[in-house]
């Protein structure tokens, strides 16, 4: 068939889990691109499922080198780039939440700090998906995960999701978005936007994880859009430091986190009083990122 | 294949993904109202949409298709069913 001639930015054949948030968060992502970019990832799922050796799924300049430089390889292009007077290729780092959150951090600051033009995706699936789900500075308060397993005297996670948003915005960044799998059209829109502004850019993505979650194969998207739904991951986008969209608007009906909640295996254990607790953590988004 | 640390790209059109499917998604292409979604949410992008008597169709490259249901579970006029495929 016509897939199999096509030079295409992902191709199929890589080897994600049979309904991957991520991946089908991935291309909607390579949508908003052209093909003068490059891209520099970090390790992770997207990483191992789409270079497994000596097959590429990849039909972009890509380069994988250790799970926390992403963003300083990122920097050498562009340097590189700069230097040869090509201020027109675009330089991308895409990186999971573990990547992201925790094991780059430092090295993702310094390349806000220099104020480099380069577009950070991550996509967070609010785990270590690629190892066996063991907790990140970006899993919820409730989850089970394999590093922290729930139990009699256990709710799961007990941390407080991390705010990459305000860490990103704490830098200066001109645009800084956070969107989830489930809507594919927003998702390109703001990579194009984000390519557009000069300077560096930050788009978080939820990205639903099979194995992770605990859902079905085909409830990535549904999970992504119920996790907007409820107020708990909101569709953000702040343009000069500034809210300029936000999903809570005028059109904005809060469902209940139990119709997230309840369809996941990592929540199932939760009490009344531990669903109560994430309710609060929705309204609190609701009041914050109201416009 | 010679292999080193630079390959060529998209060469992992080479694995057949298909072969990892138990349900097949048929679209009713009568029905298809040619929103494209499908083809914009398949995580494995091997939905392409077509020209078929001028109206954009979606058609799904079974190469690679893992079965996940993902279109069929999205597809807003739900016109496409997962059938056993084994």
């Amino acid at each position: 068939m016509n897939t199999k001639n096509k030079n295409k930015f992902l191709s199929p054949g890589h080897n994600a889990c049979s309904g991957c948030g991520q991946l089908s968060a991935v291309h909607a992502v390579m949508r908003g691109l052209t093909p003068d970019t490059i891209i520099a990832n970090a390790t992770g799922c997207l990483e191992v499922t789409t270079t497994a050796y000596p097959q590429t799924s990849w039909g972009l300049p890509w380069i994988h080198s250790l799970f926390e430089n992403a963003s300083s390889v990122a920097s050498g292009i562009r340097a590189a780039l700069d230097k040869q007077g090509n201020h027109t290729t675009k330089v991308l780092v895409q990186a999971g939440d573990g990547g992201t959150y925790d094991i780059g951090l430092g090295l993702i600051s310094g390349m806000w700090e220099r104020g480099e033009n380069i577009l950070y995706i991550c996509y967070d699936t609010e785990s270590y998906s690629n190892t066996g789900i063991q907790a990140s500075g970006s899993t919820p308060y409730g989850a089970a995960t394999t590093t922290t397993p729930n139990g009699e005297k256990s709710v799961g996670s007990t941390q407080v999701k991390k705010d990459m948003l305000a860490i990103a915005l704490a830098h200066g960044l001109k645009y800084v978005a956070q969107t989830a799998a489930g809507f594919p059209d927003d998702i390109t829109n703001k990579v194009k936007k984000a390519l557009a502004v000069s300077g560096p850019a930050y788009i978080q993505i939820l990205s639903p994880c099979i194995p992770g979650w605990k859902i079905n194969y085909d409830e990535a998207a549904m999970m992504g859009k119920l996790a907007v739904k409820t107020g708990l991951y909101p569709i953000l986008e702040y343009t000069n430091g500034k809210l300029s969209a936000s999903s809570i608007n005028a059109n904005f009906k809060a469902e209940p986190v139990n119709t997230y909640l309840k369809g996941q295996g990592r929540f199932k254990h939760l009490t009344e009083e531990d669903i109560k607790h994430i309710q609060s953590l929705a309204e609190e988004n609701i009041k914050k990122y109201r416009i | 294949m010679k292999k080193g640390l630079i390959i060529k790209p998209n060469t992992a059109l080479d694995n057949k993904t298909g072969a990892w499917r138990t349900h097949r998604p048929i679209t009713n292409q009568d029905k298809c109202i040619g929103c494209s979604l499908c083809a914009k949410l398949c995580p494995e992008g091997c939905i392409e949409m077509i020209s078929i008597n001028n109206k954009q169709k979606p058609r799904t490259d079974y190469d690679y298709c893992k079965g996940c249901g993902l279109c069929a579970k999205e597809c807003p006029v739900k016109v496409i069913a997962m059938k056993e495929d084994y």
